[in-house]
């Protein structure tokens, strides 16, 4: 939880309207664990007055780097995108609950809907560093938009994608497609891969969630995944990011994203 | 925050920062506004709140909130919009839970009060009272999102006196009155309030708005509308100051899109004996010691001793 100025070292268009910002930070990309976010100031202007939260996308401590991942999606990350080499930005971070890192030995899915690779990706990268080799459905809309694919499987892990045109691997939906997975490893196998034990961690848009969620609760595995919500202040005090969330005896509460999330156990998220 | 160029300079020749307001001491004249810097603990890692003026802390009810459904925020321009709807865990937890925190300060702190009749404002002060740490109460008779009590309680001169009195012969606490834009005749309430007892007013709660997504065809807010905060209304509060400095003889707390020391002095000039730094904390974090810091200069710089010289200096000049 800090407030520094950080320095942007570059920022790369990825395809049109999705940028990799590298910001020079070393004390937030020393303290920073995936599933977290920045809170950015974009301009220094009054309007757009308010802070983005973007999550964290990865690190490279080597460089005291953090990197974010983000899609042009209104006038904050349309000023963001227009940052080179040398500017400075506000950043608050970092901040929330970030994802469990699993054990060794667990068997890990990752789902993960178009942007939501974003923090998908730091998760990834950590679990690289202790050795887990994870399962990574990767959907998008398009095949062009199947983002850091050859990345992920570079980091070891086995990538599965789908895109909703069928431009590459699974013609639908990556919950459909993960869905099955799930089905046909409990109907092939006397031992499924996919147990109490395993985890699958999962961000994306709404409606992929709340499908994933779904998913997940019926088949009886752990999951977590990482919400995205409107935000204010980032720090806990405006309670503009709340989110339902089912409490542990049974009642419903708003938790806010920011300091309780982003990411919250797939079975306590209340879709309305 | 260290000590400011000046005064290193100068260290013997410091202006004097401290205000009373209402019979509530404060070092400095700069407290944060009601919501917009929950209880402390949110903020204390980015400041030592120790160098706050006083701290109001978000609104507090009999019995819990939850609070209005989502979305509860929309930005606008130079501005936001926001319908919470006092989620706060209310009075008991609050004593319990988040008093205990902010009493480890050096630190008037102030508890805004919302309640949905007289009697849930009497019973709150009466509580509050009993309480270690509480410097002074915030009447809230002006939130614009809910449906009980709130704005209903500050549009109307009459009610918003009989709150006050209920406050007052429930505690000898300093209490404060939280006056609403959203009135025809802001200093016939203001008026009301003080020949009601209250020792000062909190000027002013957001102004009602609404935002519509055009893509989606509806309201953006889940309560449709909301109050509007941030630079955009800062016309609107400094002249409510204005007006009500004028007519009643109560210290003021100015507050209303302050973002900056200069948007603070420009308060302070127009009447306000204290401000409050409300949205400026969601944008800067350190907004509130930023503002302390260049309240110091501007008073040192223009040779000013004392902050009490500037509390409506600019309607001498008019």
């Amino acid at each position: 939880m800090l407030l520094v100025e950080a320095i942007v070292s570059k920022q790369e268009q990825i395809v049109p309207g999705h940028y990799r910002l590298y910001l020079f930070a070393p004390k937030i990309a020393e303290a920073a664990k995936p599933g977290q976010f920045l809170h950015i100031r974009c301009s220094n202007a009054l309007d757009p007055l308010l802070r983005r939260p973007i999550s964290i996308h990865a690190v490279d401590r080597a460089k005291s780097e953090v990197i974010l991942f983000y899609r042009v999606a209104g006038r904050g990350t349309a000023l963001l995108s227009k940052n080179k080499a040398g500017d400075r930005l506000s950043i608050l971070g970092p901040l929330g609950q970030g994802f469990s890192i699993p054990g060794a030995r667990t068997k890990v899915a990752v789902v993960s809907g178009g942007i939501g690779i974003a923090p998908l990706y730091f998760l990834l990268q950590e679990m690289a560093g202790s050795g887990i080799c994870a399962d990574v459905f990767l959907g998008a809309v398009t095949a062009k938009q199947l983002f850091f694919s050859e990345e992920i499987m570079n980091f070891g892990h086995r990538v599965i994608p789908s895109t909703d045109d069928g431009s590459a691997g699974y013609h639908g939906t990556v919950t459909a497609l993960f869905e099955e997975h799930i089905q046909k490893d409990n109907e092939q196998s006397n031992l499924p891969m996919y147990n109490k034990d395993s985890l699958i961690y999962g961000c994306g848009p709404h409606g992929m969630l709340k499908r994933l969620t779904e998913i997940i609760n019926k088949s009886g595995i752990s999951g977590e995944i990482s919400l995205e919500e409107r935000m204010g202040c980032g720090v806990g005090a405006c309670l503009s990011c709340v989110c339902k969330i089912r409490d542990k005896e049974g009642g419903v509460q708003y938790r806010r994203a920011c300091v309780e999330g982003p990411v919250f156990a797939a079975g306590e998220v209340i879709w309305d | 925050m260290g000590l400011s160029a000046t005064d290193q300079k100068n260290p013997g020749n410091m202006p004097n920062l401290a205000v009373n307001v209402g019979g509530i001491r404060m070092k400095n004249p700069v407290t944060t506004a009601s919501g917009t810097f929950g209880f402390g603990p949110e903020y204390a890692p980015y400041l030592d709140l120790n160098h706050l003026g006083a701290i109001i802390v978000k609104g507090i009810t009999l019995s819990p909130r939850t609070g209005n459904p989502t979305p509860r925020l929309a930005e606008t321009p130079a501005g936001i919009l926001n319908s919470i709807g006092l989620q706060n865990p209310g009075v008991e937890r609050f004593i319990a839970e988040a008093l205990p925190f902010l009493v480890k300060y050096d630190l008037p702190v102030i508890v805004n009060i919302a309640g949905d009749t007289v009697n849930d404002y009497a019973y709150l002060a009466e509580k509050l009272s009993r309480a270690t740490g509480v410097a002074g109460l915030e009447v809230n008779i002006s939130c614009p999102n809910v449906k009980k009590g709130g704005m209903q309680f500050g549009s109307d001169p009459a009610t918003a006196a009989e709150v006050t009195h209920a406050v007052k012969e429930s505690t000898d606490l300093p209490v404060i009155v939280k006056l609403s834009p959203n009135v025809t005749n802001i200093v016939a309430v203001a008026e009301k309030v003080a020949k009601a007892g209250a020792d000062a007013l909190s000027m002013i709660n957001t102004l009602l708005g609404l935002a519509i997504d055009i893509k989606k065809k509806r309201p953006v807010l889940g309560n449709i509308m909301g109050g509007l905060s941030g630079p955009a209304v800062k016309p609107v509060a400094l002249r409510a100051v204005w007006q009500v400095y004028q007519e009643v003889k109560l210290p003021i707390i100015g507050m209303g899109g302050i973002m900056t020391a200069e948007d603070a002095i420009e308060f302070i000039l127009a009447g306000a004996t204290a401000v409050a730094v409300g949205t400026a904390n969601f944008v800067n974090p350190r907004a509130t010691v930023e503002v302390i810091d260049g309240i110091e200069r501007y008073l040192a710089e223009n040779k000013i001793k004392d902050i009490s010289e500037l509390t409506g200096l600019a309607q001498k000049h008019k």
